[in-house]
This record gives structure tokens, sequence and C-alpha cells, in this order.
């Protein structure tokens, strides 16, 4: 094989299933590229060669033996450093654990080495999955391959930037906010965020448990798919787990389902127009020119209530991120500062947490105190909760005339790092278009539509019912053929050589 | 901070000529549950440190909690025994605040939506004129997890103030707990104190009798939080109120509610004000001591807890939970009063030295109620208060009790062999039978040994013989005596006076 | 609803158990009064009659059985603990008292 970081990840798992490559050569691979290009991207916080390479001789051993192989046994993949695993540091970007490694595996990692899935390592993100650019990280900051001046969104950047570098074919991420599809759409890959209860969250460090929710990466739709059917399902662990059979989402995106041809669209008033760019906005309208050419019958929605996404979205979040993050008070695990014998255990907490958690934490956890205070709730986290209803309503509203909702994922193609930086409301409209369907709980994707401003990707946003996550898919994967063959190619392929350094 | 010794106290008396207190009283019951209330560790007592711990119960990062079924079943029964609702929806919300003992620095209790309210529970108080039946009012109850164990270690030893550091094993972070809440109980201000008492006594059979938990208060896995205001007398709304923690006995629960009365009412009478703030009760003098002032109102920031569903029993679910009801306490003691033909009094001693079950269980095994009561609330309840110990937990059970009682009415022992029995049983020497064998304790039976002690002491006394032939009968008890003494306690009594008559009339 | 003052946000932070500066204090105040203005618009939309939603998937009674499952080693328990000491965690000690 020629350059095995090429491949998708069905075309891997095809050829290690084969016997035409060992899942040890494609780890290999893979680390090598790690190796050359992550002084530039800095995708990953934390790389294990050896650990990678004893996870694919398990699965060249279990091929060896003629043992079942799963659908991407041998596949390597980059995992956000929110999720628990054993022999590896968890840190969630945060000082404040550094060095602490998990004594247990995340449900999502268990079902990766059932996969036979191999894991290189874990990437970098916002501090505790908190931004939209990955730069609230304690380890660095992550740069967009397509630019490397450029964030690659957030709070998956790594992952994202990851799967574009051409370092993993394969990234888990996040999302509570847009935390995948935002990154996907500035880096130009596939991310999706599965209906809220469909991926497991035990093991996930918790940001805003209502929101939370894990979900591929990878280059194309079909991938994604493969990547989603190995995560999702029940989890008794979890009680917030949907304990019903997973939506058929690789048929979909392998056209089983059909494809967009009779399908109705609804394209979302309140999420387009003002606010967006002008490259983000063509890319849109060619996206909903190219629906129609291919037979879908697209509508205008109007979802009023997400005008109040914003809003909601940043009550929500921080009131329960204040209180998942109380845990990290220096006593049981983590960094402990100012313990020096004289400190009470007040004052330690404190003196810890200060040194342990970086500004947009601290912002967030204090809003969210706030929020949940005593004689506030109800204005602020009540309202925001009622709040959710209304906008759960509206997509309920819409699903009953359209199949899938429709719109840009990112206002703007990926900004300057350091633009945004200490402009909390700027940097929070990132995610504008992305807040409703994460407050409804519904599946989204984000799937490249072009090139915009700046010749950066710009994302095109598919929304769906609660437990439809099959109709993202068999909407995208028409939409990605569509788009390719207008292309010549995967997007991808226009990103610009990254110059590699280190050994080869 | 005050000393005990420091207070000045009002009496009683004078307290409760002026003030009436109003009380509160909330209770934590552990659940025995095999797993804790979030996490399948076992809940099991005594363990050593951190080894019924997990992801869940440490409150590691990413792990999340799932409910115990179990756990959910004992709240509603506990709530149906109570007279409670039980609510078709609760939920479960984050108490939050910071404190090293709780693993994620909230705990996952019930807040506004319990599972289970307003109910009621019957007690018996002892008064001047009797026995008086009073009802009291359940708030809620509602299921929450406990926290870790804290040991304060360097400057005085084992208390918080001047410890240099502390230690902490989470074995107990996450048991089940269940806390019930009483509606405020203003009563007759002189009974308040052993109202509480009756009230704990009360909670306890009844949680005993459902089988949801040990309820040793002096393990903990039972604890009560009195919460005290005074008002002067007939004035409506209701004073500042302190809440005294580490009651851990039901008598306590008295004398802690007794205390914080005077206490109350003397800074009240001189003028002073009463500071909200949680005190911390001693047994070794039975007072109050000040723990933490609440300066304001802690603020816990509740909210529903996302990581959990809401639990929503539904009709059929409860009905079945109702069906495993047992009888209740109350109404146990009323047929038990009936069938032994017991006084109300008779029944409250019974019931104060804990052996109620215990006589029952002995009556079960054939024994006449009389007699067993007899044993169990004089020589047992004797020496269980001596050791300062439940007769509950003493080595000696109704099978000994009742074989005791079997040996003692057919005549192999008389009553003081019998305490000889108990002892021997009591010291770990095996059942009834093997301390009779092994101290060689059965009644002197043979006629002609008996006789030869008798004609010896008829000899030693003749004039007691001739009052008995002159007809004074109760003169015998000298020579029953002598005979008692001469064969070491082993005779029989009656039997011995039977011979000692036939003797003196020369039959 | 009123800026966030200095005292504000320092009881905040007391409740969050964050050391600030003055300087923080201040810094921080400032940027939750933007947020807090521009969340505050949750108020306009008015939803008295409007159930809260927590969860996209609406489910209740969801339970385990009473059945016990592993433990984590002691090993395990302790190894990321800052300090400990005979098999416990050791903390700074304990000013107030606070229990449940
Ligand atoms: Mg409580
Ligand atoms: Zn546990």
């Amino acid at each position: 094989m020629s350059d095995l970081t090429r491949l998708d990840a069905s075309e891997t798992a095809a050829a290690v299933a084969a016997g035409e490559v060992t899942a040890r050569e494609v780890a290999g691979a893979h680390l090598d590229r790690i190796e050359q290009t992550d002084e530039a991207v800095h995708a990953f916080v934390h790389v294990d060669r050896e650990l990678t390479l004893a996870a694919a001789d398990a699965v060249d051993a279990a091929r060896a033996s003629g043992g079942p192989l799963g659908p991407l046994a041998g596949v390597p993949l980059a995992l956000k450093d929110v999720f628990t695993m054993r022999g590896a540091p968890t840190t969630c970007g945060s000082k404040i654990l550094d060095g602490w490694r998990p004594p247990y595996d995340a449900t999502v990692v268990e079902r990766l080495r059932d996969a036979g899935v191999v894991v290189l390592g874990k990437t970098n993100m916002d501090e505790f999955a908190m931004g939209s650019s990955t730069e609230n990280s304690a380890y660095g900051v992550t740069h967009n391959p397509w630019n490397l001046e450029r964030i690659p969104g957030g709070s998956s950047g790594g992952s994202s930037a990851a799967v574009a570098a051409r370092q993993a074919p394969l990234a888990i991420g996040t999302d509570t906010g847009g935390s995948i599809r935002q990154p996907a759409a500035v880096t130009g890959i596939v991310g999706v965020k599965p209906t809220y209860g469909a991926v497991s969250r035990y093991g996930l460090v918790a940001f805003s448990s209502s929101l939370d929710q894990g979900g591929p990466f990878a280059r194309s739709v079909l991938d994604a798919a493969l990547l989603h059917e190995v995560m999702a399902g029940h989890d008794p662990r979890d009680a917030t787990s949907i304990d019903a059979p997973v939506p058929p989402v690789a048929a979909a995106a392998r056209g089983e389902l059909g494809g967009v041809d009779g399908l109705k669209v609804g394209v979302v008033t309140q999420l387009q127009g003002e606010g967006y760019q002008p490259g983000v906005q063509a890319r849109f309208d060619e996206v909903v020119q190219l629906l129609t050419s291919l037979g879908a019958d697209v509508v205008e929605v109007s979802c009023p209530s997400f005008d109040y996404a914003l809003p909601a979205y940043y009550l929500i979040a921080p009131s329960e991120c204040s209180s998942n993050l109380a845990r990290f008070d220096g006593m049981r695990y983590g960094l402990r500062a100012g313990d020096d014998g004289k400190n009470g255990v007040e004052q330690v907490m404190a003196i810890t947490r200060a040194e342990g958690f970086g500004p947009e934490v601290k912002r967030r956890i204090m809003l969210g105190t706030y929020a949940l205070s005593a004689g506030y709730y109800d204005a602020y986290y009540g309202q925001a909760q009622k709040v959710r209803t209304l906008i759960r309503r509206d997509f309920e509203a819409a699903y009953r005339d359209v199949d899938v909702l429709l719109s840009p994922t990112t206002p703007t193609v990926a900004f300057p790092i350091g633009e945004r930086a200490d402009d909390p409301v700027a940097m929070y409209k990132a995610d504008l278009a992305t807040l409703p369907s994460s407050l409804y709980g519904g599946p989204a994707m984000s799937l490249p539509a072009g090139l915009g401003d700046d010749d950066l990707p710009v994302g095109v946003q598919l929304m769906a019912a609660v437990q439809r996550d099959e109709q993202v898919y068999r909407v995208g994967a028409a939409l990605e053929s569509a788009l390719q063959e207008r292309w010549g190619g995967p997007l991808l392929d226009r990103i610009p050589e990254l110059a590699t350094g280190g050994a080869a | 901070m005050t000393t005990p010794s420091s207070d000045v106290l009002m009496s009683f008396e004078d307290a409760i000529a002026t003030f009436d207190p109003v009380m509160g009283l909330e209770v934590h019951v552990e659940l025995n549950t095999l797993t804790k209330m979030f996490c399948g560790c076992p809940t099991e007592f005594g363990a050593a440190p951190n080894t019924q711990v997990c992801p869940v119960c440490l409150g590691l990062p990413g792990a999340l909690p799932v409910v115990n079924q179990k756990a959910v079943e004992s709240a509603i029964r506990i709530g149906l025994a109570l007279g409670c609702s039980i609510a078709p929806w609760s939920r479960f919300a984050r108490k939050n605040y910071f404190y090293p003992d709780m693993p994620k620095d909230f705990q996952t209790s019930q807040y506004d939506e319990p599972i289970a309210f307003n109910g009621a529970l019957d007690i018996v108080v002892e008064t001047d004129d009797g026995p008086q039946s009073i009802t009291l009012g359940i708030e809620r109850a509602h299921m929450e997890e406990d926290t870790g164990k804290i040991s304060h270690l360097g400057g005085a030893t084992g208390r918080i103030h001047g410890a240099d550091y502390s230690l902490i094993d989470y074995n107990r972070a996450g048991v089940p707990l269940i806390e019930i809440v009483t509606k405020p109980i203003e009563v007759e201000p002189a009974l308040a104190p052993a109202v509480a008492r009756a009230y704990v006594t009360e909670l306890r059979e009844l949680i005993v009798a459902l089988g949801v938990s040990d309820a040793h208060m002096h393990q903990g896995s039972m604890r009560v939080d009195a919460n005290l205001s005074l008002k002067p007398r007939g004035r409506a709304e209701f004073g500042t109120r302190t809440e005294t923690k580490n009651v851990n006995s039901i008598r306590s629960v008295e004398r802690a509610v007794r205390f914080e009365i005077q206490r109350q009412a003397v800074v009240l009478s001189s003028g002073g004000t009463i500071v909200q703030e949680t005190r911390h009760f001693h047994e070794n003098d039975g007072s109050t001591t000040s723990g933490r002032v609440k300066e304001e109102a802690e603020d816990y920031r509740y909210f529903p807890e996302p990581d959990l569903t809401p639990v929503a029993p539904d009709e059929a679910w409860v009905e079945s939970l109702r069906a495993t009801l047992p009888e209740s306490p109350l109404l146990r003691r009323a047929r038990i009063r009936e069938e032994w033909g017991l006084s109300e009094h008779e029944m409250q001693s019974l019931i104060n030295a804990g052996a109620l079950d215990l006589v029952e269980q002995t009556v079960a095994l054939g024994a006449d109620p009389a007699d067993a009561r007899k044993w169990w609330t004089g020589e047992i309840a004797r020496i269980s208060n001596e050791r300062g110990l439940d007769v509950a937990v003493l080595p000696i059970t109704p099978a000994d009790v009742h074989r005791i009682i079997v040996l003692t009415s057919d005549g192999a022992l008389n009553d003081k062999l019998a305490r000889q029995v108990i002892e021997g049983v009591l010291a770990g020497e095996g059942g009834p039978d093997e301390v009779v064998a092994s101290r060689g304790l059965a009644v002197v039976s043979d006629d002609g040994a008996l006789l030869e002690a008798i004609d010896a002491a008829l000899a030693a006394q003749p004039d007691v013989a001739d009052k008995i032939r002159d007809g004074k009968v109760q003169a015998a008890g000298a020579i029953v005596g002598a005979v008692m003494k001469a064969t070491a306690g082993k005779a029989d009594a009656a039997r011995v006076r039977e011979l000692i008559l036939r003797r003196v009339s020369g039959a | 609803m009123p800026a966030l003052d200095r005292d504000d946000v320092a009881h905040l932070a007391r409740l969050s158990r964050l050391q600030l500066t003055d300087a923080e204090r201040d810094h921080y105040g400032e940027q939750l009064d933007v947020i807090l203005a521009a969340v505050a618009r949750v108020a306009e939309v008015a939803a008295d009659d409007v159930p809260p939603t927590t969860h996209a998937v609406p489910v209740v009674n969801v339970t385990r059985p009473d059945v016990v499952v592993p433990c984590l080693s002691r090993e395990d328990v302790l190894s990321g603990a800052p300090a400990a000491e005979d098999d416990r965690f050791r903390v700074p000690r304990i000013l107030d008292e606070e229990e449940q």
C-alpha cells in the first residue's frame, strides 16, 4: 500500500480483513504521520506508540487466529481527551487533571476495543470542552491543518485537526453545543452529534450532563456511520442511555434506504442570512439548489424559538458545569495547590481550583453558580429549561412537515487564532446554528459544502428528529456524492500539504 | 467555644412555664440494601478503608449514577408505612456544597419532589396520667446518599477543632439513606422531650419491622437531628431554631431536646437571641455545644439531577409494595397486649426494655408469656443494663430462654439456678443444657437427702419446729432457708416446704 | 438584573471555591455582566404554562438491580490521591463544621 494515511476507514478495515496490510502497519503509518506533522498542528496531547502498537497487534493476532473481526478492526482512531482510558492520562485539556490516570475505561473505549479499533492517542480540546476554538487548553493551541494560523474549531479541535491532517482516519469528539459539528465544518470533514442518549456518557468527563454527547469524526459519511454504530447502543451504566436499537445509520450511508429524491428538506429561516459570512451563505445556497436538483422538496421552515437557543444554552450548560466541575477540588485526584499545612481545606480547594482552571472555565462556573442561586433559579435556569421546551416544539412541528432540516453549520469559516480569545460573547456566536439541536437532543451532522472566505472549508448542517439518526446519514451521503462529483473528489484533497518534520 | 459546663440552664419546669417548644425531627436511616444508592459497591459495615469504592461512589470524572431499584422500593415501603402519599412522579436533585467527605461535592438527594410526603405516625408517651397517644405529622421521606467517613488527626485527637489534618474513607459514600422529616411538633410543653424519644423509638421499630434497615443508632445506621425552637407562650410565629446533630441513642434524643429547651429558655429570658446554628450533642453530660453558625441561609443551588431519570412509580407497583407491609408496630402491640393480658404499663416496660420481639419469639416457641416476660425483663434486662448493651445484642436467644423456662417448670431448675444458667449462657459456656451439666446445677430431687437436711435444721432450731406444730406454718420459712443453704440452693423450695410440714406433723 | 459588583463576584467565587484577586474579581465581574445581559433574554419568552424540558428522550424509572459488582482495588482508589495515609485520603484540616 502506498500511503495508508490516505485511505478511508472502510477501505483500511477491508484491507486489514483481507490481509493486504496488517493493523500494525496501519497504526505505524499513522504514528509516523503524527510524528511528522503534529509539531505544527498539535492535535494530540498524548500518544503512546507502545500501547498503540500493542492494540494493533491484538487485532492482527485475532485475524491470524481466524477470530471474527469488527467492521473497523485495525482502523486507527484519535480520541478526545475527555474520555477515560486505562493506561493513558485523561486531562480534559485542564491543568487540574495534569497527570491523572483514570483507573477505568469509558464505555466508548470498551466498545472501540471490542471492535478492534486502534486508539492512537488522546487529542487536545478546550478545557473541559468549554470553547469553540481549542485555544482554551492548558496544553497549548491546536492549529487548523488548512491554515495553521486559524482555529480548528472546538471544543473537539484536536480530533477534527487530526482527521483533517490525515493523522487518523477516524476520531471521536463530544458535542455539547456544537463541539463536533463546528470543528468538522471548519476543518472540512464529517462530524456527527448522534441523538442525545445514543452514545453512552459513562467515562465521558461531564461538562453539561443533559447536553453532552459523544460522536464520530471521519472523512466520509460512511466512515462516520461505521464509527457511529461501534460507539452507540444501550449502556446500563448510563441512566440516560437510550434502550432501543441503534438506527441503521451505516445502511443509510450506503444508500440502502434510498437517496433524497422525494424527501422533504426544511431550510431554517432563523439560521441563515444576517450574521452569516457571504462565502458561508453562498455554499449553503448551492447545497440547497443541489438538493432540489436531486429531487428533494426544499421548503422554508420558521423556528422562532431558535433565536433564544444561545441564551438558553449559556444558562443551562454553565449551570450544569458549575456542579459537574465541583469535584475537582484537589482532594481525591489531580492537582492540589496551597496545601502548606496552614491553609484549611476550604482554602486549599479554592487555591487548587484557581490554579487548576483556566479563565473560560472559571467564567462559566461562576455564571452557572449565579444562575442556580436561590432567587435567580426561576428567572435563569428554570426559564432556560422552558425555552428548551419551546425549541423542542419548533423542531417537532417542523418534523411533521419535513424529513430533515438544513442550515449552515457555522456563521463563519475558521477564524484566526487569538481573534476572539478575550471576547466570550463573540466566541459563543460560533455555536449559533448548532445550539438548537443540542437543546432539543436530535441528531445533527456537519459535512463539507465547499470552500468559502479565505479558501477555508464551509460546512452544512443536517438535522433530524430524535432517534432518526439514519435520516442525516441518508441525506448526507447523497449530498456528499453529488458534491464530490461536482468537485472531482473529496474536498480534503484540496487541503494544502503540511510541511513535515521530525523523524520519518 | 462555650464549654458545656459554662452554660447556665433554666430549670426545665421554669422553661416550659414560659415557652412553648417547637420540634422538628429529621431521621436518616441507612438502608440495608446489598449495594449502594447509585452503584454496585457493597454496603457492609466495617470493611477495611476504601475497599468498597468504585468510580461512581468515588466521584471519579466521567462516572455516572444509576438508581438502586431495591432502595426505591424500600423508600416507598417506608413512605407507605408512615401513611404518606407516594408521589406518582418524583426526582433526584443535586444539593451543591463543597465538603471533602462528599466525592462529587454535591449530594444527590431529593428536594422539592420527594418520593413520599404528608404522612403521620402514632406514638404513645408516658405521662403522669398514664400513657397518652399522640399523632405526629410526617412532612416527607426522601432518598439520598451517605457521605464518606472523616477521621480528624493531630491536635486534640478525634475532634475537628485543633486537628492538623483529616483522613477519609469513602466506603460509606453512596450508601442509600432515607431521610424522614416530621412536620413541626407542638405538644404539651412538658411532654416534648418524651415525645421526641417516643417518636424515634416508634420510628425505629417500624423501620426494623419493615426489614429495610438495621437501624442501629450506635453504628450510625439510624441518625437523628433534632431541630428545636422556643416561642413565648401565646406567640404564634416560631422562634429561631437550632439543629442538634450527633444524637446517637434514643435516650440521647430526649436529653438533647430537654437540654436545648433549658438552654434556649435562659438565653431568651435574659434578652438574648438564639443563633441559627448546628449544635453537637455530648453523651457524657447531655449538653449541646455550638457547631457551625449559619450566617446566611446556605445556598445549595438545588437543581434536578440531569444524570438520572425521574422515579415515577405507577399504582400497581405501589400497591404491590403495600401488600408487603408488615403489621404496624402499634397494632401489633395492641394485639399482643390483649393476647397476653398485659396492662398498658406492663406493655410499656416491655418495650422500654427493648424485649418485645424477644418475648414474642420465646412465646412462639411455646413458653408462657408471663414466664417469658419475667426472664427477659428481669434477670436478662438487669445484665444488659449492667453492661450498657441492648438486650437484643446479648448472646442469649429466645430458644435458650424457652429451654430455661421448660427446665424450671419441670422442676429441674429453680429460679436461683436458672439465673446461674443465664449467666453461663451469656458467658459463652454453651446452651442451657450444657451449662446445667457443666456447672452441675440440677435441683436436688432426692427426698432422702432433703429429709436429712430438714432433720438437721429442725434439730438445730427446736423452737421453730414447735411453732410450726402450733400451726404457725409461715415459720417454716426459716427451715426452708436453712435447707436451701445446706444444699447450696439446689433444692426445690416448694418441695422442701412440703417435706418440712409433713415431717413436723409426723406424717 | 443589577450589575455585579465586586462583592457579588466575591460571593460567587466563594460559593464556587475559586480564589480570585481583586483585579480578577473586577475583570470577571465585567464579563459576567455582559454575558448575563445577553442571556437574560430568555426571560422575554413568556413561558408560564410551558413545562421545562430536561432530556431529549423522556424516560422514567431507569434503575439497576441490587446486585454487587466488583469494586476498584484499593491501589486504584488511591492511585490519584494527592496525599494518602493509612489507606485513606489525607486532606487538609477542616476548619468549619458542616455535616449532613
Ligand atoms: Mg438530607
Ligand atoms: Zn461504588
